[in-house]
């Protein structure tokens, strides 16, 4: 049994342990055991097989392939079960649909399919295995911290902290199988257990909210899965193949932009973009682990990883220009949203769409440039997103709110966490970090490309994102006074994925040249016969290191002046005499007036409501242009 | 060599752009019909600043000015030294950011108000100045300023649209009415000092010296446009610098301040037809 058969089966097999172990300490221990396990082997397949990639077959793929027909029966049925069973009858119309199509597929016309590699190993496979191994384990690890308290603060939800465990555990395992697998069929029956997962961390409260936000992403993922397999079946009929290596070394032409359009819809579904966004808004209810797992750093990297892998289809064809306006959608839209949530969850959730929707724009572009960009962005988006999710679950822990408005205590709660969440933030928009490095990439490739309105919605888009990480770093950065204040153990099962985390995020930046060299240009060198260029120059790179550095030292350098500093401190000023405890002022009247400082929040330009409504219209009105298109391409 | 020119561009710059801010005054004043400061007197306001007691309302919030300062005078190497226009532009949007946290990190209500105000004001120019340098990069192949100006055609001639943005943003570049809504360089502020309300002595100074800096990348911007390899070009540049900056000081003392909203929308709105407008034309000939 070789190392990817073991990374993928392992967490499955966790999973199914932790599901049986009641005992609260055993099962830490197993959690961290055997996230530590994952990790470890995630390194090991990767240094195993980056080298010269990797792609084989199975003996018995037969009896695979009957074991994975059985247990999509199972859960399609299950599906049309729950959603009868609750009312929702959309989700059991796609699963009753989808089904008996797959289910026919495999059973008549996969018989004359020859696989050859039904696993590949590529540089990209390394990027999204090393994503879902060491951001997977740290955040599994974090889990145990988390539920050490989140029972208590939740006293209405039933604890089933096992079943938790279990499911994080069974998603990785989907999550390795996914981008492991180059069989369309294989990569399909993960995809659809992802969509699972998540529907059973978002509905692990039990509330209300709960169960409608987790019945609103498995019916808007299982209608994904239903393109997906109608594109796996013309794939199929048409051109005799289930291998997403044979597929993307196909011509493009008019009739086999229809799968891939379909197989995009599903990716775009994934991946949350608009119309599709309500899901992952709506899984902002989940307990912060699934939000940090699922929702940011790896499922709905899924979504994005199709479409740069069927990204040689893209590019100046109908599906590529119909994908990419939805991704600019997006992202501009959701950048303009964020500015008006003050929920942390939200503001990270409208934020993460925003950067699924530059990254499908960048993979939609389908130049080598933009592929760059793409990947990088996918590597440092997951890094820092997961960052800032894990630090605002223990903020929520320690203050009691994810609220932006009441992070201005931070500072004197806890100083390490400020300073976590703050390297999250500057790596999400800041320069050095990896994120603007990626949208600098972006820009000159969407230029380079011609792509004129996408690189206006670039510039616009970058402009909101600045405003809303500012404004709620400023919000950090206030050090207000603490009234009464409940301590909280910051349980070292919190910090430490956390602190290993912001190092991830420094050192990735600070790697990202030799990511550029070792990784992708090879990857983009294999996908387009091009040779390497240079998209930031040696100079340019230099002077971001020196920028990086000044911003680790120069603070450092500060702490002795800070320490003996003789300034005079002197009360706010007010306009009305400061009480002196810098918090309220004589008013008229001598009465004493308290100062409320809040952020601005443009509500009136940029609601949700309003702005989703528009968004929605215009991608569905693109969608429905797409399909236009690809009959007029086919009538041709 | 290169060690000469960085510490040259990091001691002339401010001079230069001090310079610029006492013409500035002088011409305001004649223009109001008063006599005016004399011409070095930026100088001496900031040597005088210097020498006033620092106080504070905590210990750390004008640490935030320094690292804002570090990050201005790189941007302002980077561009004078014919470096990447981008990275020039990033490094000055970290340096802006720094600013405002300090404004932030005081929690005074008419620094958080200025803050917030700044912040609005970064976030109005902010896609003008990307497009601006996109813009450039398109006509003339290259980020680099030095390649930048070293062509044959001086880029204005491709781009009249997004110069003509890049001027309107100016006037919040430069701090000027009707769009100098964060802080108040006149003392004609209706809250109070905005983002410097609490800054006093050694911070205040500084502070003016980086708006210094600015001035001088401000007018760089408007001088890559115009300049190319012959020399005619670079006089013109030079002219036209003056003529945009006269021009600004004209528009200062013609408008009272206007509103954030109308700031925004204004400046979005000239981004987006102008840009827009200019690129595709452009991408027609490409």
């Amino acid at each position: 049994m070789n190392g990817i058969t073991t990374l993928i089966l392992f967490p499955l097999v966790a999973s199914l342990i932790l599901f049986l172990v009641k005992g609260e300490k055993v099962r830490n221990v197993l959690v961290k055991l055997f996230a530590l396990v994952v990790a470890c082997m995630t390194l090991i397949v990767t240094f195993q097989n980056f080298g010269t990639g990797n792609a084989y077959s199975y003996q018995n793929e037969e009896v695979i392939n009957i074991i994975l027909m059985v247990l999509e029966c199972l859960l399609a049925g299950y599906i049309i079960y729950l959603g009868i069973k609750n009312k929702k009858y959309l989700v059991s119309v796609f699963a009753a649909i989808q089904a008996p199509l797959i289910l026919w597929f495999e059973l008549t016309q996969e018989k004359g399919l020859e696989v050859e590699n039904s696993i590949v190993f590529d540089k990209l496979t390394a990027v999204m295995i090393l994503i879902i191994g060491i951001l997977g384990s740290l955040i599994c690890l974090y889990t145990v911290g988390y539920m050490k308290w989140y029972h208590n603060h939740h006293k209405e939800y039933k604890e089933r902290k096992s079943f938790f465990f279990a499911v994080l555990f069974l998603f990785l395992s989907a999550m390795f199988g996914l981008v492991l697998s180059n069989n369309l069929t294989w990569i399909y029956f993960c995809w659809e257990i992802t969509t699972f997962c998540s529907y059973l961390l978002i509905g692990y409260t039990k509330t209300e909210e709960a169960k409608n936000n987790s019945f609103r992403a498995l019916t808007i993922n299982v209608g994904g899965g239903l393109c997906f397999a109608i594109g796996i079946v013309l794939i199929g009929l048409k051109y005799k193949t289930l291998e997403m290596s044979v597929l993307t070394a196909i011509q493009p032409d008019s009739a086999i932009l229809v799968p891939v359009f379909f197989l995009c819809v599903a990716a775009l579904t994934k991946s949350a973009q608009l119309p599709f966004s309500s899901w992952l808004l709506g899984a902002m209810v989940a307990p912060t682990p699934s939000s940090a797992l699922l929702h940011s750093a790896t499922m709905v990297k899924a979504g994005v990883y199709l479409i740069i892998r069927l990204s040689p289809f893209l590019g100046t064809t109908s599906v590529g220009a119909i994908v990419t306006a939805v991704g600019s959608i997006t992202f501009l839209l959701c950048s303009l949203i964020a500015i008006s949530q003050s929920d942390g969850k939200k503001i990270l959730a409208y934020s993460t769409l925003a950067n699924l929707g530059l990254i499908v724009i960048c993979a939609s572009v389908g130049t080598t440039e933009s592929l760059w960009a793409a990947i990088l962005l996918v590597i440092f988006h997951a890094v820092s997103k997961s960052l800032l999710f894990l630090s605002v679950g223990s903020i929520e822990h320690q203050i009691g709110s994810r609220n932006v408005e009441d992070m201005d205590v931070l500072l004197k709660v806890s100083k390490r966490l400020s300073l976590y969440i703050m390297i999250g933030i500057a790596g999400m928009f800041l320069a050095p970090f990896g994120m603007l490095i990626s949208k600098w990439a972006a820009m000159k490739a969407f230029i380079d490309s011609n792509h004129i309105l996408t690189v206006v919605v670039i510039a616009f888009g970058s402009a909101a994102t600045l405003f809303y990480w500012t404004k709620w770093l400023g919000k950090i950065v206030s050090n207000a006074n603490l009234k009464k204040f409940k301590k909280h153990t910051f349980f070292i099962e919190e910090e430490a994925p956390i602190f290993a985390q912001a190092i991830i995020v420094v050192a990735s930046c600070l790697a990202f040249p030799l990511i550029s060299k070792y990784v992708l240009m090879p990857y983009l060198k294999e996908v387009f016969q091009t040779e390497s260029f240079v998209l930031i120059g040696a100079s340019d790179i230099k002077i971001m290191i020196f920028m990086l550095v000044m911003l680790i030292v120069l603070p450092i350098s500060f702490i002795p002046f800070y320490k003996q500093s003789k300034r005079r401190i002197v009360p706010i000023y007010m306009a009305g005499e400061n009480t002196g405890d810098n918090e309220s002022f004589y008013g008229a009247s001598g009465e004493v007036r308290q100062v409320e400082l809040h952020n601005w929040y443009l509500k009136d330009y940029f609601k949700s409501t309003k702005l989703l409504f528009w968004g929605n219209l215009v991608s569905i009105v693109t969608l429905g242009a797409g399909i236009i298109l690809l009959i007029g391409g086919l009538a041709k | 060599m290169l060690i000469l020119m960085v510490i040259g561009i990091i001691i002339l710059a401010p001079l230069v752009g001090g310079l610029l801010t006492g013409i500035d005054r002088v011409i305001t004043a004649r223009m109001q019909g008063r006599q005016g400061p004399p011409v070095l007197q930026p100088f001496y306001d900031v040597i005088k600043l210097l020498q006033k007691e620092s106080i504070a309302v905590n210990l750390t919030h004008r640490f935030y000015i320094y690292l804002s300062l570090f990050f201005v005078v790189l941007t302002t190497v980077v561009m004078l030294s014919g470096g990447d226009i981008l990275l020039a532009i990033f490094a000055l949007t970290l340096g802006s950011i720094f600013f405002v946290l300090g404004g932030y990190s005081s929690h005074s209500p008419f620094s958080h108000v200025g803050a917030e105000r700044e912040l609005m004001q970064m976030m109005a120019y902010e896609p003008m100045v990307l497009i601006a340098a996109i813009g450039l990069y398109y006509v003339q192949g290259s980020f680099f300023i030095k390649n930048i100006i070293g062509t044959n055609t001086p880029a204005i001639i491709y781009l009249p649209g997004i110069f003509i943005g890049l001027i309107y943003i100016l006037t919040f570049k430069l701090r000027k009415s009707p769009f100098d809504f964060s802080m108040g360089h006149h003392g004609h502020q209706e809250v109070v000092q905005g983002i410097t309300t609490e800054y006093s002595g050694k911070d205040l100074a500084i502070i003016e010296i980086t708006h210094w800096y600015e001035v001088v990348i401000a007018l760089t911007l408007v001088f890559v446009f115009v300049a190319s390899k012959s020399t005619l070009t670079v006089v013109l540049a030079f002219v036209v610098c003056a003529l945009a900056y006269f021009l600004e000081i004209v528009i200062d003392n013609a408008f009272a301040r206007m509103k954030w909203q109308f700031a925004l929308k204004s400046a979005w709105l000239i981004t987006a037809v102008l840009g827009i407008v200019n690129l595709l034309i452009l991408s027609f000939f490409k």
